[in-house]
């Protein structure tokens, strides 16, 4: 059977059985509940330091009634977190290099922004595809572009991530296995290309947490808009 | 004490078939005994006074080997690289 470079996207399957459900659930279980205590173990001193942080940091732009959003915000910056994170260990499957799950987060999510923008401000909401000082005779075509620009943001948010996460794990594959092979031919240059696998790792590493802050970052871009 | 209801660690190995029989193998049971392997991996590994990285990365390390385990069927078929 030849090797393609994109095998390692295929969704995980045990004879026959789609593993899917147990790869996306087993994320969240990472992260102990919170007990009754004054002081706990420091994992979960770090979470809730971790939590407070995203959340502040989600929350100080929005008005009041934006903070109802804190909750799904916060737990989807944490999804993606350790999705992402997890998926850099060797032999894991990452759910976020699939188009399918990152379209079925960023869609429904960005729909109900817009929703909650036309049915409660929807002049104010509409009044944002009119960026202010426009001269007059580019009204039209401003407008246009406006809103093709509000169509495809869930696309582009979709496909940010995707493209984003399955590029790096490509990379890492690709130079991987070029150190491999030349490592019996020309063990200098197999030195070098180590060299360069174990900086893709730490940028794969920033860009695993940047790609989750900016999806969340976007939505919560999009609701400040829309509220 | 009666074969059930001891824990795993103290039932001896000859006894093994036996307090498998006595196990509660309803989707509940099978339920709380992961519920139960979890809440005694936390306790001993994690809810410590001082802990570090150790218990986070024994689980993070069995969830790779888990992974190379569903993996294997796909990766086992490798030709270029020698064996795995």
């Amino acid at each position: 059977m030849n090797l393609s470079f994109f095998d390692q996207f295929t969704s995980p399957c045990l004879m026959g059985i789609p593993l899917t459900l147990i790869s996306l659930m087993f994320p969240p279980l990472l992260f102990p509940s919170p007990k009754n205590r004054w002081l706990t173990n420091r994992l979960s001193t770090l979470q809730s330091w971790l939590l407070h942080l995203i959340t502040k940091q989600l929350m100080t732009p929005l008005n009041q009634k934006g903070h109802k959003w804190a909750l799904i915000l916060t737990s989807l910056m944490m999804l993606l977190l350790t999705i992402n994170l997890l998926g850099l260990l060797p032999y894991t499957f990452t759910p976020t290099t699939q188009l399918s799950m990152n379209m079925a987060l960023a869609f429904p999510l960005w729909l109900a922004t817009l929703l909650t923008g036309l049915r409660n401000q929807p002049s104010a909401s509409l009044g944002h595809l009119l960026p202010e000082g426009t001269p007059t005779p580019l009204i039209p075509a401003l407008i246009l572009i406006e809103t093709i620009s509000l169509l495809i943001r869930p696309l582009a948010l979709g496909v940010r991530l995707t493209a984003n996460l399955t590029a790096g794990h490509l990379l890492i594959q690709l130079i991987s296995t070029a150190t491999i092979a030349l490592l019996p031919i020309i063990p200098s240059i197999s030195i070098l290309t180590t060299m360069i696998l174990l900086l893709l790792t730490i940028l794969e590493v920033a860009v695993a947490m940047i790609q989750a802050y900016v999806f969340v970052l976007l939505l919560s871009l999009y609701l400040q808009e829309n509220i | 004490g009666p074969l059930s209801e001891r824990r795993l660690m103290d039932v001896k190995l000859g006894e093994l078939p036996a307090w498998l029989a006595t196990c509660d193998v309803s989707p509940q049971g099978l339920l709380a005994g992961v519920r139960k392997a979890w809440g005694s991996y936390y306790d001993k590994y994690i809810n410590v006074k001082r802990g570090g990285p150790a218990g986070i990365s024994m689980l993070l390390a069995g969830y790779c080997l888990l992974s190379y385990g569903w993996n294997y069927q796909h990766i086992s078929k490798i030709s270029f690289l020698g064996s795995v």
